[in-house]
Parts: structure tokens; C-alpha cells; sequence
């Protein structure tokens, strides 16, 4: 091709484009392949499965595994499947992410726009706060649920996540508002508002984008959340995860891997379900929050 | 405008932390006032008017409005509007959600609501645009928006800061325009803060150009251009700025000198206050230069020519000082013309050197 420069330049396929490309499928094959494995696992039957050929298509499709990880697999003593936890999973995750996302907004508010003493101090602590691990605080913690008289209990354990969701949360709120324009907070307080309307009919508003990636890092964290349920939820609250590990670790009898596969995907597919709706907001909210406003 | 005060402002002092922004500021605004708050930014212009707004708590000092005490008030309770640089306009309401917030925040009728709105909107020529959201509307629309927003709530006095500078050059003159002709429809006071000063000569009744937190000069804006205080004011005020020399005060000649140029400025108004040798700064503006030969007049070459339409402007230098002469439009001279520049001593300011005040 020879020809004068003139109009949009030819695109050529480099050398870096096609090597780019290589090491996007290889990443997407990586990913992918356990995926792979556990949904072709949870189709076959236990004869096929003990044939050991892990990545072969099922022969015969069996859809059985399913209903059974759903409302028949033993979870220690009761056989009623995962369907318990994932009510249980539902009562605790709902509340638990309205209230701290609700909470954290007005602290982020409060901490961007109210520039009261000790603001920066209470900034420090929260950013603290966001990094400590929290296994270190569960003991102390359930003391005091116990004291309280809350511990194994849904209260006990929403307000667990409250509180370790609070500190992070308070921190992307608040940076989302700082990065708002000021003069709209002062226009506000000229037009009479004071603390609270302020917040509703002014800030609230414009908050879509962060709340988003609020809820959805509150919904996947707390869903997936196995530990502080194991200790805090109690044997009535358990949430979907913790039974989920109570079928897989069988201790007798024969390992369903169908079963197990089936009740995986099935526990992951709430957060999956969060990305896939909202994927778009989450690269927005983001953006929004961390670059400028 | 009456001799009745709307805006005291009462040995104010704010800080930053330790940064001292303003110190044992006092201001008294007449009511039905323009007053323009003029200066480079840093100069504490916007502190003081979110001061007055109550948008920031005193240091020390107090502030009244209409006679009453408002320092520890809150902004709401004390009867201004303000207009924003960025507009500040709620994004998720209508325009005429916007107008009526304030109104609704007060708990208004919402028939004497939208008798308000319809009277603001008539006034500003938005009616067609109150269903748009303001992400809808142009930066001259969203300003005149903004402005509807503190018409309606009935504001004793109106707070601007720097409402014109996101503008473009033409839509600035037009609504420095409207806001001029608002003034003179409601006769409201007006505080305006601004770093332009053809917007502060243009709209104010006094300016008070600032610097450093301190009012260097306030003054009418014939005063503060004609007369200017300090060496700061007189090169602030006045684009092309005014030409300064460097000179000394020769008593019995009465003369200044220059290098080796002299000047004669026996015709200016306080000579008499000089005193022999002393080190002035000459200042004098483009304008009042003229190209005229006589026993006085200064021969220089022309260095550059700009012609800017209406006037052109001429540079040259007097012992290497850049001189900048304003002329006609119509006038005609080219590159190294030898010229015969004669200062309008009456017109010009002389400053002490030290002080850097007028003499």
C-alpha cells in the first residue's frame, strides 16, 4: 500500500496488539476453566464424576444435583438444603447494608460538608479503622454482644456488619462529597436548610453513583461473609455460606461432588447477579469518587 | 441610595488556623448600595463576603445587617442572596424547583410561591426555561437562574461572588448589563465581589479594592481611577495599567528627574508637600500623554504599536522605562518615528517611595 498521508491514519496489527490479545484470553481462560469444571461437575451423575475425567462434557445430562443442593443436601443434622441460608443470608444482608450505607452517608456528609472540631481526628480514625483486620476484634466484640444479650442473634449479627462496613464506607462517602462543589452546600444553608434537609433534598439526590458502589461492596462482602456468621449469626440465622460449608464438609457418608458444585454456584450467584446488573455503575461510581468532581 | 446603613461590617478579624486572613477589617455599605470588593485573589475579597453571609464564623468582630446584629445568626436568618461563581445550582431539581427551594424550606404558601417565581422569571427572561434541569440550560441561562434564586426570597441585600467569571467575554457585558439594570429596578444593596476591574468601575457606587486582607481605597470608581491611593491601587486600576517612573523631587526647580530628563510638575496639586530630594514614583496613565511639541515635552521613538480599534496604543521608553501612549484610533505611526511626548501633569499621581502612598 503507498499512498500520500491524507485522512484517518491506517490501523496496522502490531506486534503489542496481538500479544495483548493473547494475554486477555489466557487471563479469560483462567477464570473461566473452574467455572467450567463446576458447572459441567454439578450436571453429571456420581458414576460419570468417579470416572475421574474432570474436563470432559457430561455424557448424559443429569439436572439432579440442583434441587437436592437446594432443598434436600444435609447440612450437619437437618437435610433441607441451602434454602434456609439463603433466606438467612437475605434477613441479614438487607438490613445490614441499609444501615451502614444510610449510616456512612450522613458521616461522609457530615465529615465533607459540617467541618467540625475533631473532623480530621475522626477522619484518621475511620481510616484506621478501614485497615485493621477485623478477626482481632471478634472476640472482644462478642463479649460485648453477649453482654448486650444480643449475640446469636439477627440483630447481633447485622449490627456486626454494620460496624465493619461503617469505617470504609464512611471514607467513599465522604471523599465522593468533598469532591462535590461546595458553593452548592453553601447555596443550600442561604436557602434555609439546616443539617437534615440539607442531606435529604440536596445531597441525597446527587449520591446515585456512590451509593451504587456502596451497596454493591456491602452486598457481595456481607453475602460472602463467612466468618463473622459462623461466630455471630447463631444456629438459627445461619447464612447461606456457612451452610454451604456444612455440605461440602461432610464428615460421613459419600461425597456428592455434583451437590457441592450445584449448591457453590448457587450461593455465588447473588453477588454474580450484583456485577453483572450494575458493572457499569460500579466503573462509574468509582470514577466518580476517586478521580475528581 | 440613603445615608441609612445596610451592611456594617465591625473590626472583623478571620483566620485559617494561624493564617490570618483578615485583621480589624471595618466596612460600612449605605443601604440601596453597590458596593464592589475588588482585587487579586488571595486578597481575602471572598472571605469577607462569605463572612457577611455567615458561610464562616467570625474570628472576632460582629456584622450587621438592617440594624440588626447577625454574627451569630445563620445564613438563612439573615436576609440575603447570594450568587455563586459556579452557579451552584441543585442539579437534580428543575429551574423552577431551583427558584422555589428556598421558598419551600420556609415553609411558604405555594400560590405566593409561584406568584415569585413567575415575577423573577419575567424580570430575568427564563420563562421558558423553568421545566429544563440545569445540566440544560448555558452558563449565561444557569447564571440568570442563580440570580432568579435570590430574587425570589425577597433578599435585603444581594452577595456576588465573582458571578461572571465562567463566562465568555460577550455574555459577561451582556449580563454585567442586566445586573446593572437589576439594580436600578429594585434599588436592593448589592455586595459584588470580582477581580475584574471593568466590572467593579462599571456597576459599583464604591469600590473597596483590597490587598493583603486590607482595604487599600474605597472610594467611588471616578475617585479610585482618577486619584488613586497607593502605588498598589494605581497599578491594579486601569488596563493598559498606568506608566510609572522612578524619579527625584528637585524643590527649586520644581521639578522631578529621571536619569537625566527632567519634568516639570509645578502644576501638581500637592506639591507642596514634597520636600527637596525626595524619591517619588511618577505615575501617569496612557490617556493622559499627548504627542504635542513644546519646551516641555519629552522627545522619544515609537518602539511598538498596538492597535486596538478604538485606540491604539503607542509604546516608547523614557530612559529605558517602558512608556505606553494612548491614542485615537485613527492616529498613524509607524516603527522608530521620532515623537514628542507631554505628560497632563493634572492627571497624573505622584507617590512617595518609601510609603508608597499619594502625595
Amino acid at each position: 500500500m503507498s499512498s500520500i498521508p491524507s485522512g484517518p491514519r491506517p490501523k496496522y496489527l502490531t506486534v503489542g496488539r496481538i500479544g495483548m490479545y493473547c494475554f486477555i484470553l489466557v487471563c479469560a481462560l483462567f477464570f473461566l476453566m473452574p467455572l467450567y469444571v463446576m458447572v459441567i461437575t454439578s450436571l453429571k451423575d456420581m458414576d460419570e464424576i468417579r470416572a475421574a475425567n474432570i474436563l470432559n462434557l457430561p455424557k448424559e445430562l443429569s439436572f439432579y444435583s440442583w434441587p437436592k443442593a437446594w432443598s434436600q443436601a444435609c447440612t450437619g443434622f437437618v437435610c433441607e438444603g441451602l434454602k434456609p441460608g439463603f433466606f438467612n443470608s437475605i434477613k441479614i444482608t438487607v438490613p445490614s447494608v441499609i444501615v451502614s450505607v444510610g449510616l456512612s452517608a450522613i458521616n461522609g456528609y457530615a465529615l465533607a460538608f459540617w467541618r467540625f472540631k475533631g473532623a480530621y481526628f475522626f477522619f484518621g480514625l475511620c481510616m484506621f479503622g478501614a485497615f485493621i483486620p477485623y478477626q482481632v476484634m471478634v472476640y472482644p466484640l462478642l463479649k460485648i454482644e453477649d453482654a448486650l444479650g444480643i449475640y446469636s442473634t439477627l440483630p447481633g449479627i447485622i449490627l456486626v456488619h454494620t460496624i465493619f462496613g461503617m469505617p470504609i464506607l464512611t471514607l467513599i462517602f465522604r471523599n465522593f462529597y468533598v469532591s462535590l462543589p461546595i458553593d452548592l452546600f453553601k447555596a443550600a444553608r442561604i436557602d434555609g436548610g439546616n443539617f437534615i434537609k440539607i442531606f435529604l433534598y440536596v445531597i441525597i439526590p446527587m449520591s446515585a453513583p456512590i451509593t451504587i458502589v456502596a451497596v454493591i461492596l456491602q452486598v457481595t462482602g456481607i453475602w460472602n461473609d463467612f466468618l463473622l456468621g459462623l461466630v455471630f449469626a447463631g444456629r438459627d440465622n445461619q447464612p447461606m455460606t456457612v451452610q454451604l460449608n456444612n455440605i461440602v464438609q461432610v464428615d460421613y457418608g459419600v461425597a456428592e461432588y455434583n451437590v457441592d458444585m450445584s449448591a457453590t454456584i448457587l450461593t455465588s450467584l447473588v453477588p454474580l447477579f450484583v456485577y453483572f446488573i450494575s458493572g457499569r455503575w460500579f466503573v462509574r461510581g468509582i470514577a466518580a469518587g476517586a478521580i475528581k468532581g | 441610595m440613603s445615608m441609612k446603613s445596610s451592611v456594617e461590617v465591625k473590626n472583623i478579624s478571620f483566620s485559617y488556623g494561624k493564617t490570618e486572613i483578615l485583621n480589624d477589617l471595618s466596612l460600612d455599605i449605605k443601604e440601596g448600595e453597590f458596593m464592589v470588593l475588588l482585587g487579586p485573589s488571595g486578597c481575602g475579597k471572598t472571605t469577607l463576603l462569605n463572612c457577611i453571609a455567615g458561610l464562616l464564623d467570625l474570628t472576632d468582630g460582629q456584622i450587621w445587617i438592617e440594624d440588626d446584629n447577625v454574627t451569630w445568626k445563620e445564613p438563612k436568618d439573615r436576609h440575603i442572596g447570594m450568587v455563586f461563581q459556579s452557579y451552584a445550582l441543585y442539579p437534580s431539581m428543575t429551574v423552577e424547583k431551583n427558584l422555589s427551594f428556598g421558598l419551600r424550606m420556609m415553609g411558604t404558601a405555594k400560590d405566593l410561591i409561584n406568584e415569585k417565581i413567575k415575577k423573577a422569571a419575567n424580570l430575568l427572561q427564563i420563562n421558558e426555561l423553568l421545566k429544563r434541569k440545569p445540566s440544560q440550560l448555558s452558563g449565561g441561562q444557569r447564571q440568570r437562574v442563580a440570580i432568579g434564586r435570590a430574587l425570589v426570597r425577597d433578599a435585603k441585600v444581594f452577595l456576588f461572588d465573582e458571578p461572571l467569571s465562567n463566562l465568555d467575554a460577550k455574555l459577561r457585558a451582556e449580563l454585567r448589563y442586566e445586573i446593572k439594570k437589576l439594580h436600578r429596578d429594585l434599588s436592593n444593596t448589592m455586595i459584588y465581589v470580582t477581580h475584574d476591574q471593568i466590572e467593579a468601575m462599571t456597576l459599583a457606587d464604591r469600590i473597596s479594592v483590597m490587598k493583603d486582607g486590607l482595604i487599600q481605597q474605597l472610594d467611588t470608581p471616578k475617585q479610585i481611577y482618577n486619584k488613586p491611593a497607593n502605588l498598589f491601587v494605581a497599578g491594579f486600576i486601569g488596563s493598559p495599567s498606568m506608566n510609572f517612573l522612578n524619579a527625584k523631587f528637585d524643590k527649586s526647580n520644581q521639578n522631578i528627574i529621571v536619569g537625566n530628563k527632567q519634568i516639570d510638575i509645578s502644576k501638581y496639586e500637592n506639591i507642596n508637600n514634597m520636600i527637596n530630594d525626595q524619591k517619588v514614583v511618577f505615575g501617569i496613565r496612557p490617556e493622559n500623554i499627548n504627542i504635542e511639541k513644546n519646551e516641555n515635552s519629552i522627545q522619544c521613538k515609537v518602539e511598538l504599536v498596538e492597535p486596538m480599534g478604538a485606540d491604539t496604543l503607542v509604546w516608547t521608553s523614557i530612559e529605558g522605562n517602558p512608556i505606553s501612549i494612548r491614542l485615537e484610533g485613527s492616529s498613524n505611526f509607524n516603527l522608530n518615528d521620532e515623537i514628542n511626548i507631554l505628560f497632563d501633569i493634572n492627571k497624573s499621581s505622584i507617590f512617595d517611595s518609601k510609603s508608597e502612598e499619594r502625595i
